[in-house]
């Protein structure tokens, strides 16, 4: 895309439309418990609400919401978490991915295992939404040269 | 040509149509993949993770339980699978590395 559109109606209206797609995309992920969704599909409704910005507005403008530097170093961190929380479990004594063994005596076990669910779909929503981010950003690199 | 193309299109139609109806209903609790004990006598997995699903994990929908918990280290391949593709995208397209080369 060598220009984004001119048009303020469009810029306007994706502006407005955004933050509502984040707001359920973390909805989806946070709620994936109690509902159908997880970090899959919040990942990729946060990764909706970045790529509206970037394809209605210019460069100057979308990289005050998210810079485009920070797309594999927030990937890599969302892969990091989902391996820390397994370490962490196996570590301290139970097997790779065994949340029983997650540092949280104040909650009875299976407590402490809906926890480590939570932490791994954080994970993989922040990785799904920057990797989808990063691929968008990488194959219009050239165009913008 | 033709003729023989869409008479052998519609053949494995009627063919997957005829096979379908030998299939069990929904929630059929005769059908053999809702037994709980299989046909060599070991119990099913999908049973246990139906009636221990919640106690252990202390999570309404067992989608996410067994995703995130039993199965995970699948949802940690997937991942890692889904950030393989991201690295892959910048490696071959990011404009530093063309820089350089030319």
């Amino acid at each position: 895309m060598k220009q984004s559109s001119d048009s303020p109606i469009i810029l306007l209206l994706s502006r407005v439309i955004s933050p509502y797609i984040m707001l359920f995309g973390l909805y989806v992920i946070f709620h994936g418990h109690y509902s159908p969704g997880g970090g899959f599909q919040g990942g990729a409704m946060l990764a909706a609400s970045i790529l509206l910005i970037r394809i209605s507005a210019e460069e100057k403008v979308y990289e005050l919401q998210f810079k485009k530097s920070f797309d594999i170093p927030l990937g890599a961190l969302g892969v990091l978490i989902f391996l820390g929380v397994g370490l962490i479990a196996m570590l301290l004594g139970g097997n790779f991915l065994d949340y029983h063994f997650l540092p949280m005596d104040w909650m009875p076990k299976a407590d402490v295992r809906a926890m480590g669910i939570l932490l791994i779909e954080v994970g993989v929503g922040l990785a799904v939404m920057t990797i989808l981010v990063a691929i968008y950003d990488n194959l219009l690199e050239d165009e913008d040269a | 040509m033709k003729i023989i193309n869409y008479s052998s299109l519609v053949l494995v139609g009627l063919l997957l149509i005829y096979a379908s109806l030998g299939l069990p209903y929904r929630g059929d609790t005769e059908a053999l993949v809702n037994k709980e004990i299989s046909l060599i006598g070991t119990p099913v997995a999908s049973s246990y993770y139906i009636q221990n699903a919640y106690k252990d994990t202390n999570t309404p929908n067992i989608v996410t339980s067994i995703l995130g918990d039993y199965r995970s280290f699948d949802t940690l391949g997937e991942e890692v699978v889904i950030f393989t593709a991201g690295i892959i995208c910048f490696l071959l397209l990011s404009r530093e590395r063309k820089s350089e080369t030319k």
